[in-house]
């Protein structure tokens, strides 16, 4: 059983197909990546699989179960999290306060609202660890407004997995980091256990071919082509429309 | 508070502490009036009330950045509901407040259900318009409500079957402020909870809070509703005290004028919203005993200059300046 599936996708605005007959699906434990050019409906596919969109035709699965009905924040409960292209934090919160929100929300005690959240004691304390894993510890009680850029994007991946996913969607982690750090932000994201289903869009083809176990080509709306690192490298098609044309580094 | 943290719990634990200068705030809000300004009772006791009704504004707005200009609305349900159940014969106090917080966060949770569909320019329309629906309608049912001559025949009863409420306001006085103090511990408790940090992060970010699998609408619901009773109990004890309501209650001109003292003291610290009702009311009493009509001209240019210089208001102002005399 496929961690992720989607069925036949589509989607338009007006007369722009931003998604056309898209069926993919995600292995448990996969490191899969998603690339196309600039405008070739790698984002909006990630909000069709979160519920951010509403597919006008398709369905979306996860692990065994139709989510298509389901809202955005229902689908987070059933194991579906993301991280955003541009950084989409609470600015003026710390970290640990983000994070440790994420965590009550995800027990299950983010309504209560006679009882301090200092008692809160697992889930501070999960945050914290959370917040130490990704490297974030040393400057969780700063504003995120006053964090690093490189530090909120490694914030933007801690949230995602407060949440505890099954399957993860990246959507460009590394986007405005220098090529230096964001080959670390890769380990950290390789590192990642096991279980966790991951597809992430990316621009570095590095990066890609380092970290992705499969490939996803996506071009207008359409999968062009769906294959292994070495596959996606020697796919005359690939080549033609992806690689070889314009650089979208 | 930036500096690098080996326990997470002590730090979250830190910012909720209780500073000495919270209890002498109190205490002297206590005794202030009563020793010094015994003839300023009514005002003191019309004060204590309003800050009650700008502590439920600041949760909607300060905490989860709902924009409200009808709040009135829920005030005048509650002045209503407690005047209306006093005038038919039950005069007991705190039974008769609670009666009319209730009353007013019932109405506040059906209208919840309009407010967290909508956003920006559309939530203010929707909340201006509640205020004229209310107004008209307290208006048309004059049987019920007096109309606009206001609701006569309120008795109150005595506070604990004890201390009479008098002309001179001692034990109004009291009544409201203990009540303050009790709204204002449920807040604080509130806004450091659990779900008082999803507020905030509803307010920061909801797109954000939705993929962390907030129910957004659910939590805002929830809050509008506390704070539509809290603005509730705010009114039914301004109309116990002073046994009497008028459609003003529910106005507009109501709605602004605590929405300016809440934006006047800062939003989102509780501390805030009393110091906005205190600075808004005796600004207004000294001030219209000057010169009756033009007294808005001064509050305008307050507000103005707050605004202007001092973005998260008198308090917030306040705050930044000890941080600068610390850092000297």
């Amino acid at each position: 059983m496929n961690a992720l599936e989607t069925h036949n996708l589509n989607k338009s605005f007006g007369s722009l197909v931003v998604a056309d007959d898209i069926s993919l699906s995600l292995p448990k434990g996969a490191r899969h990546a998603l690339i196309g050019p600039n405008g070739a409906g790698k984002t909006t596919l990630i909000n069709l699989m979160t519920g951010a969109l509403t597919p006008d035709s398709g369905t979306v699965h996860l692990g065994d179960v139709d989510i298509t009905g389901l809202e955005s924040n229902e689908r987070v409960k059933k194991g579906l999290g993301r991280t955003f292209q541009i950084n989409t934090l609470f600015p003026k919160l710390t970290p640990l306060e983000s994070t440790t929100m994420a965590i009550c929300e995800r027990m299950g005690v983010a309504g209560r609202w006679l009882s301090p959240l200092a008692n809160q004691s697992d889930a501070i304390d999960e945050a914290f660890e959370l917040l130490k894993q990704i490297g974030l510890a040393d400057d969780c009680t700063k504003i995120t407004t006053d964090l690093a850029y490189g530090q909120q994007r490694l914030l933007e991946i801690a949230l995602a997995l407060a949440t505890k996913p099954q399957v993860l969607l990246l959507d460009e982690p590394a986007a405005g980091i220098p090529k230096s750090e964001s080959a670390a932000l890769f380990e950290a994201i390789a590192a990642l256990p096991e279980e966790i289903s991951v597809l992430f869009i990316e621009h570095d083809m590095n990066l890609v071919f380092t970290f992705a176990s499969r490939i996803t080509v996506l071009v207008q709306g359409k999968v062009l082509v769906e294959g292994t690192p070495d596959e996606i490298a020697h796919d005359p098609l690939v080549r033609e429309v992806y690689l070889g044309g314009a650089d979208h580094g | 508070m930036q500096q690098q943290i080996t326990d997470p719990q002590k730090w979250m634990r830190q910012k909720t502490r209780i500073s000495p200068i919270e209890i002498a705030f109190w205490l002297s809000v206590l005794a202030v009036p009563y020793i010094f300004f015994p003839n300023y009772l009514a005002l003191a006791n019309q004060i204590a009330a309003t800050a009650i009704f700008c502590i439920s504004l600041d949760l909607i707005i300060g905490y989860a950045g709902i924009i409200s200009l009808g709040h009135a609305a829920f005030f005048g349900l509650g002045a209503y509901a407690a005047g209306i159940l006093s005038q038919k014969g039950w005069g007991e106090p705190i039974t008769g407040a609670l009666f009319g917080a209730i009353f007013a966060g019932f109405g506040g949770w059906i209208v919840s259900f309009m407010i967290v569909r909508v956003q920006h320019l559309a939530l203010l329309m929707i909340t201006l318009g509640l205020g004229f629906l209310l107004v008209e309608l307290a208006n048309t049912l004059d049987w019920l409500t007096g109309g606009s001559d206001g609701l006569v025949g309120i008795d109150t009863w005595n506070l604990f079957g004890v201390f009479k409420f008098t002309f001179w306001g001692h034990t109004a006085y009291g009544y409201t402020l203990g009540a303050t103090f009790l709204v204002f511990l449920l807040a604080r408790r509130l806004v450091n909870s659990p779900f008082g940090l999803a507020l905030e992060t509803i307010r920061e970010n909801p797109q954000r809070t939705t993929a962390l699998g907030v129910p957004n609408r659910a939590r805002l619901q929830k809050v509008f509703t506390i704070s539509a009773a809290i603005a509730g109990l705010a009114g039914a004890i301004l109309t116990q005290t002073t046994e009497t309501v008028s459609l003003d209650s529910l106005g507009f001109q109501h709605s602004a004028d605590i929405a300016v003292m809440l934006i006047l003291g800062g939003t989102g610290r509780l501390y805030g919203a009393i110091l906005g009702t205190i600075i808004f009311m005796v600004a207004r009493d000294q001030l219209s005993g000057m010169n009756p009509q033009y007294w808005y001209f001064w509050i305008g240019l307050l507000l103005m200059i707050v605004v202007l210089f001092m973005p998260r208001g008198i308090l917030g102002g306040l705050e930044k300046l000890m941080e600068k005399v610390r850092g000297l």
